[in-house]
């Protein structure tokens, strides 16, 4: 269990890198926090010819707010930190809340933001989460840059719309409107394994009482973070309340299609899923507006 | 071909050549010559050898040495000072925390570093949340848990100024 030989390179900047990877988009490899991809060579399962590591880029370790009043989250920002960095934190609780679901401390203090969602394991906690909050990913390439929304960017299990030569450099969320709520739950054997399923909801509760606004995203129940597209038409204008969620926990259902593996059947995910699609939009209905202990 | 790597291991600078591919566990190992951080799994789960980089927790079986280049690095044979054990060692001596003591250097420096961010630390659960990304095949935890515990409380006793 050692790393099969590859040259290794230490760029210092984005463009360097991307001058490095155009040599040989197919061979070469990124290295971010390296917590799913030095496994991966470990085993031997991944054999590149060469290793670019990101650690000594500079620039892609920044959470900063945009002019237009956006988060950006560089690339290599830690996830550890996303549990203990006062901007997420006030903004992004609910990036801050799913993080502390990702493995354990040590794996955290390594592991970047831009290599989950690169990575795109279909039981990870960021790819749902930064797609129920609506969130974009930045992409820098020879050609330039592009922005691709997170419903577009997770195509399939590992699969995302970066294309060989590219490179993820940052994503940007919009901070949910003030007043609205949020809540992350998932179910996994023990605290730090990867989840079963899991589901982030952010929900508004109008001033009248009815639902404003909600978005909802789950995991591990597919390939790619499942969004249901529908979730407005059926919420917007309606009370809050548990036969709602319910109604919509049951529609989840019908529409998802989870794998049956060594951890879980597809039938208890599929319940599992009702479940928790209900109580994250009822906890994110309770923190709405301060309502409820929040 | 093999780049010159150093780092400040438990205090003294360190250097050597190694191949890019080199684990910093490997070169703790076969380069220092410091064999107190074990090697479980090699992909990330048992926590056996986990260090502190830069005064953080990582799996050294996760970063290539290359990557430590320029860093601080903490492994077990650095918590004992004059000869004396920590109180993290006193602890998990007393306690019984350990059996085989292959998971002891992981759990060792996932608990320091623990109790630096929480000196305030008393809660069973909490305890064993934080720690629950280090595996243990024969004490079954009661002990260990106990172990930080009470090492919570001593290091509190040692320096009367921190909070908590
Ligand atoms: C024991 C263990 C438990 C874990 N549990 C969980 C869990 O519960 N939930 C979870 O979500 N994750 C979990 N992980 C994985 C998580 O820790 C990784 O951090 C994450 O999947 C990858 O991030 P990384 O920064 O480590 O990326 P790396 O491992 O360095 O890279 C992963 C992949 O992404 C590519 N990549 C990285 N950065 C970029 C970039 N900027 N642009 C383009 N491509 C890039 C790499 O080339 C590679 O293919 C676990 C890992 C371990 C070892
Ligand atoms: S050997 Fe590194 S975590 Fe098991
Ligand atoms: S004491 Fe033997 S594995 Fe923990």
């Amino acid at each position: 269990m050692k790393p099969p030989r590859f040259e290794y390179a230490a760029p210092g900047s984005v463009d360097e890198a991307i001058e490095i990877l155009r040599d040989a988009p197919e061979e070469s490899t990124l290295l971010a926090g390296g917590q799913s991809l030095v496994p991966l060579l470990n085993m031997r399962m991944a054999q590149p010819r060469v290793v670019i590591d990101l650690n000594r880029v500079s620039g892609l370790d920044a959470v900063e707010r945009t002019p237009d009043g956006r988060i950006r989250l560089g690339a290599m920002v830690r996830q550890r930190r996303l549990e203990t960095d006062p901007v997420v934190r006030d903004e992004l609780p609910l990036i801050a809340e799913a993080a502390r679901h990702i493995a354990h401390v040590p794996i955290r203090t390594r592991g970047t933001v831009g290599g989950s969602l690169a990575h795109a394991d279909p039981a990870a906690e960021l790819p749902a989460t930064v797609a129920a909050l609506g969130g974009r990913l930045l992409v820098r390439g020879p050609n330039g840059d592009r922005a691709v929304p997170a419903t577009e960017f997770f195509v399939g299990a590992l699969t995302t719309a970066i294309e060989p030569g590219e490179l993820l450099t940052a994503i940007e969320i919009e901070p949910p409107r003030e007043g609205a709520g949020w809540a992350f739950g998932e179910v996994a054997r023990t605290h730090g394994a990867f989840a079963l399923a899991g589901a982030a909801a952010v929900l508004q509760v109008g001033d009248a009482g009815q639902i404003a606004s909600a978005r909802l995203a789950l995991l591990g129940v597919g390939s790619a973070p499942y969004v249901p597209e529908w979730l407005e038409e059926m919420a917007v204008g309606e009370a809050p309340d548990e036969p709602l969620f319910r109604r919509i926990g049951a529609r989840v259902v019908d529409e998802i299609a989870p794998l049956d593996d060594i951890h879980a059947s597809a039938d208890y995910r599929r319940r599992v899923a009702a479940v928790l699609t209900a109580r994250a939009l009822r906890d994110a209905a309770n923190r709405s507006n301060g309502r409820g202990s929040g | 071909m093999s780049p010159r790597v150093s780092m400040v291991v438990n205090g003294r600078g360190v250097e050597a050549d190694v191949e890019p591919r080199r684990l910093l566990a490997d070169f703790l190992r076969e380069d220092v010559h410091l064999y107190g951080t074990h090697l479980g799994c090699e992909h990330g789960v048992c926590g056996a050898c986990t260090v502190l980089v830069d005064g953080e927790p990582v799996r050294s079986c996760l970063m290539l040495a290359v990557q430590a280049d320029g860093g601080e690095v903490t492994t077990v044979e650095g918590l004992s000072r004059d000869g004396g054990l920590h109180p993290l060692q006193e602890a998990f001596h007393e306690h019984h925390a350990l059996q085989c003591g292959f998971c002891t250097p992981g759990f060792l420096l996932t608990s320091l570093y623990l109790l630096r961010e929480r000196p305030d630390l008393d809660d069973e659960g909490e305890i064993r949340a934080a720690l629950s990304g280090n595996l243990c095949r024969c004490t079954g935890y009661q002990n260990i848990v106990d172990a930080v515990r009470d090492a919570a409380a001593r290091m509190r006793q040692d320096s009367p100024t921190t909070k908590g």
